[in-house]
């Protein structure tokens, strides 16, 4: 075991330090930013400048092919340029869902002359992409979608509707996931497309959040007309790109947003129980170690998928079990940094709080995030199923005609 | 053994039940969280015209003069309806206040007002981020008058009067003080919090005329006596906020297809929601206990009420984080309900003093209960 880069991989990381101190600031102790909140115009505008800046520098996207945007770098420099521009604030979020979904996708099964137009865009920042796969009745059971894609000649004509649709509101393209025939098995009956957010008859509104924010949509199709030749996959092949989409997500996950152990020992330090330090109080110092011990479990198993990746090998299961553990410690910790401050725990006004309501924000979005991406249970049963081996739920709707299968309305 | 309410008891409680459906569907929640209102006036009103807030008062102050296992009951309701008023803050806590350390005089004064919601009273501890100690109280009363600030408040901008623990320059610790929060010397702001439903404020006075409310000295045994009787009574309104989150979370559960099934076929839910019910069930049989322990006085009262916070407030988390994961995304709308139960349960759970103060207490009176 050696936890020091090799050589050539201390250059590099060399190399991206120096440029990110020159273009970027450094985040400060005291006040960790957080996650910049993804509906603002003007983030958007600063997030697509930076990510330009980066294309141009030639650090977006590295380990993509040089002909759609990247450097054909091994995939360990992309890490390690996101492991140095972590400690940077810059924004990102908005181009999570393009880069790592919807171009991997792209690349997988678009032609060559639709890789090379739309992978680049992505690569600079300029065109923002979404995944319009979740319906009001398909989220768990994406298979159970009914947006529906009819044959007319060169085109598809699609009616119906997405929902959680992440960023619709501000996407300029959307990879898409439809039903053409109703009476295949639901896993049959699936095709899959990218399309232009701007397409008459799409419709995109709003959804608003627990907390307030709109970060997600509902996306409504009104015979909207798709080219056939923007169609990824065969007829019928869509389940099978959508696994391709799906494990990219799985990947794509990383660390969870603030705050963690390290935001609740700085609250801790700062705060008085009953006339001491939170942090002389043996019950708070437990706490906070069964956080840490999670928190630096992902981040060994990050090394180790890391070592993986640098091998040029698949990162093993163990990776899978990222979200399920962050998403319900973000919730209990947040909850936890809230009773530190006791009564004044509810306050949620940044300047009359103690770590700018750092808890009290985390408290209202960590739902979201045991929710978006597989649910804790829905992670839970496929650690079960693909990691441990153990038998498949008895199917009920895998093998008959969808349109047969019981819906409740 | 009778480990039941009486058949009065259980027909206020249908009462009081039906009388929040009619007037306080979530839609009044949903009202006040999206409006200026800082709380629901015509639940305020209908719980008055039924004498709610004078449910324990003796009648010789002007109230009912039934006992705290009527009260109990209706706490359950209005834990259970979400309702947006100061009835906590004025009834719980002020009037409690008064109850155990009231001059007859000052009884006079108050509780007939307060029998019949003609005047709304609110507990000024909190002085920020961080649990208190007597010794760290800065908010002070010396000449009859209070310097010094209390943030959060609840109810503190809505609010008559406030009973507020000082450092008392007359003596050695705290007292308590009854103030005017109308009078010269007080400023009051609104502060914004997880749960909008129920207003809290920034209270500042700065020579505010007050007078002394139980012995001088006896402030933070008093504060600690209260907040033991306040606690049954919000463990139970946390009690029937964890059951509405159950009974949504079935629902929704019985309703909702997923992979051609019911998604409360699937054990995952199953047992999530069984997990929900049995915690609810603890804290249901705590939170009784914890009544006849305030009805009664019972010596027994410190533990009880500690036990019935404590498993109430785990309850009510469990309930209402996973009444979210439930609905899945849905849930995690602001047009769902589920939210307002969510941010409804930090704010009683923060209220009276988190957790691990609640579980310290419990411990302190365990230890009293097996003295060594
Ligand atoms: C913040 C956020 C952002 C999102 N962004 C996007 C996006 O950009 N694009 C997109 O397409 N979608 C997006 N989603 C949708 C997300 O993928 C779905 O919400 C999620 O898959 C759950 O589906 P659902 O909401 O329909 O809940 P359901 O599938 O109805 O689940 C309800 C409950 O049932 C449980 N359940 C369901 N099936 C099983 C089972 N077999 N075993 C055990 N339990 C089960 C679930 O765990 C959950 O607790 C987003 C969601 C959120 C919250």
């Amino acid at each position: 075991m050696d936890f020091n880069d090799t050589p050539e991989q201390a250059a590099f990381r060399a190399e991206v330090r120096t440029w990110l101190a020159a273009n970027a600031e450094a985040k400060t102790g005291s006040k960790r930013s957080l996650n910049r909140r993804i509906d603002s115009d003007r983030g958007l505008e600063m997030a697509k400048q930076w990510q330009q800046k980066k294309a141009d520098a030639g650090y977006a996207c590295m380990h993509f092919p040089k002909e759609y945007g990247g450097q054909g770098a091994p995939i360990i420099h992309t890490v390690i340029y996101e492991q140095e521009e972590a400690k940077y604030d810059v924004p990102t979020g908005f181009f999570s869902i393009g880069l790592g979904m919807c171009a991997p996708t792209m690349m997988a099964y678009a032609s060559e002359e639709q890789k090379q137009r739309h992978v680049p865009p992505m690569v600079r920042g300029e065109e923002v992409w979404c995944q319009l796969f979740s319906e009001p009745g398909a989220g768990s059971d994406l298979a159970g979608l009914r947006t529906r894609a009819e044959r007319d000649g060169d085109e598809w004509v699609v009616n119906g509707q997405k929902v959680w649709t992440s960023g619709a509101h501000y996407s300029d393209y959307g990879i898409l996931v439809t039903r053409h025939d109703p009476t295949l098995p639901k896993h049959k009956g699936l095709t899959y497309f990218f399309l232009d957010m701007r397409s008459p008859g799409v419709e995109v509104r709003p959804i608003k959040q627990i907390s307030g924010a709109s970060d997600f949509n509902e996306v409504y199709f009104t015979n909207v007309r798709i080219p056939d030749s923007q169609r990824l996959g065969e007829v019928g092949a869509g389940w099978q790109v959508s696994l391709t989409t799906l494990m990219n997500e799985r990947l794509a996950v990383g660390g969870a947003p603030p705050p963690d152990a390290a935001d609740l020992l700085a609250l801790a330090r700062g705060v008085e129980l009953e006339g001491r330090p939170a942090l002389e109080d043996p019950a708070t110092r437990a706490r906070i170690a069964e956080w840490y011990v999670e928190a630096a479990g992902l981040t060994h198993i990050r090394s180790r998928s890391m070592t993986a990746l640098a091998r040029g090998e698949t990162p093993g299961p163990e990776s899978s079990i990222a979200k399920v553990v962050s998403a319900p410690k973000l919730q209990e910790v947040s909850s936890y940094g809230a009773d530190l401050l006791d009564m004044a725990g509810i306050l949620t006004d940044p300047q009359q709080t103690l770590s700018d309501a750092l808890f009290q924000s985390g408290y209202l979005y960590a739902p979201g995030l045991r929710i978006a991406g597989g649910t804790d249970e829905i992670l839970r049963n496929i650690i079960a199923e693909r990691v441990l081996g153990l038998p498949g739920d008895i199917r009920v709707d895998r093998d008959k005609p969808f349109n047969e299968i019981p819906s409740g309305s | 053994m009778n480990f039941d309410f009486s058949d009065a008891q259980k027909a206020l409680k249908k009462q009081t039940r039906d009388l929040l459906r009619q007037v306080c569907d979530l839609t009044v929640p949903r009202r006040v969280l999206e409006g200026e209102e800082p709380y629901a006036d015509e639940v305020w009103k209908a719980l008055v015209d039924m004498e709610s807030p004078g449910i324990a008062i003796p009648e010789q102050y002007g109230g009912l003069g039934f006992g705290y296992l009527e009260l109990c009951v209706v706490a359950e309701e209005l834990g259970r309806s979400l309702a947006p008023t100061p009835f906590s803050s004025s009834v719980y806590l002020a009037t409690e206040a008064i109850l155990l350390a009231g001059t007859d005089e000052q009884k006079q004064q108050y509780l007939p007002k307060l029998a019949k919601g003609e005047i709304v009273g609110t507990f000024a501890l909190s002085e920020g981020s961080g649990a208190l100690s007597e010794e760290k109280l800065a908010c002070a009363f010396a000449d009859g008058a209070l310097r010094g600030a209390k943030t959060p408040v609840p109810d503190g901008d809505v609010a008559d009067f406030a009973v507020v623990v000082a450092r008392d320059g007359d003596a050695d610790g705290a007292s308590l003080a009854l103030v005017d929060l109308t009078a010269d010397g007080v400023e009051r702001t609104t502060v914004a919090t997880l749960d909008p439903t129920r207003s809290h404020a920034r209270v500042a006075f700065d020579g505010a005329a007050a007078q002394r409310l139980g012995a001088a000295g006896e402030g933070w045994k008093l504060k600690d006596r209260v907040f033991d009787r306040a606690a049954v009574l919000f463990a139970m309104e946390q009690l029937g906020g964890s059951d509405a989150c159950l009974a949504m979370a079935t629902d929704y559960a019985k309703g909702r297809y997923a992979f051609g099934r019911p998604i409360g076929s699937f054990q995952a839910i199953k047992h999530k929601l069984a997990d929900m019910y049995i915690k609810n069930e603890l804290a249901r049989a705590n939170d009784y206990y914890g009544a006849w322990a305030l009805s009664t006085d019972a010596d027994e009262l410190a533990l009880a009420a500690a036990a019935a916070r404590v498993a109430s407030t785990e309850a009510y988390h469990y309930a209402a984080k996973e009444n979210i994961q439930t609905h899945g995304g849905i849930g995690f709308t602001w047009e769902s309900d589920c939210h307002l139960f969510y941010r409804r349960s930090k704010l009683l759970s923060l209220n009276l003093g988190s957790a691990r103060v609640w579980k310290d207490r419990l411990v302190t009176a365990l230890e009293a209960q097996h003295a060594a």
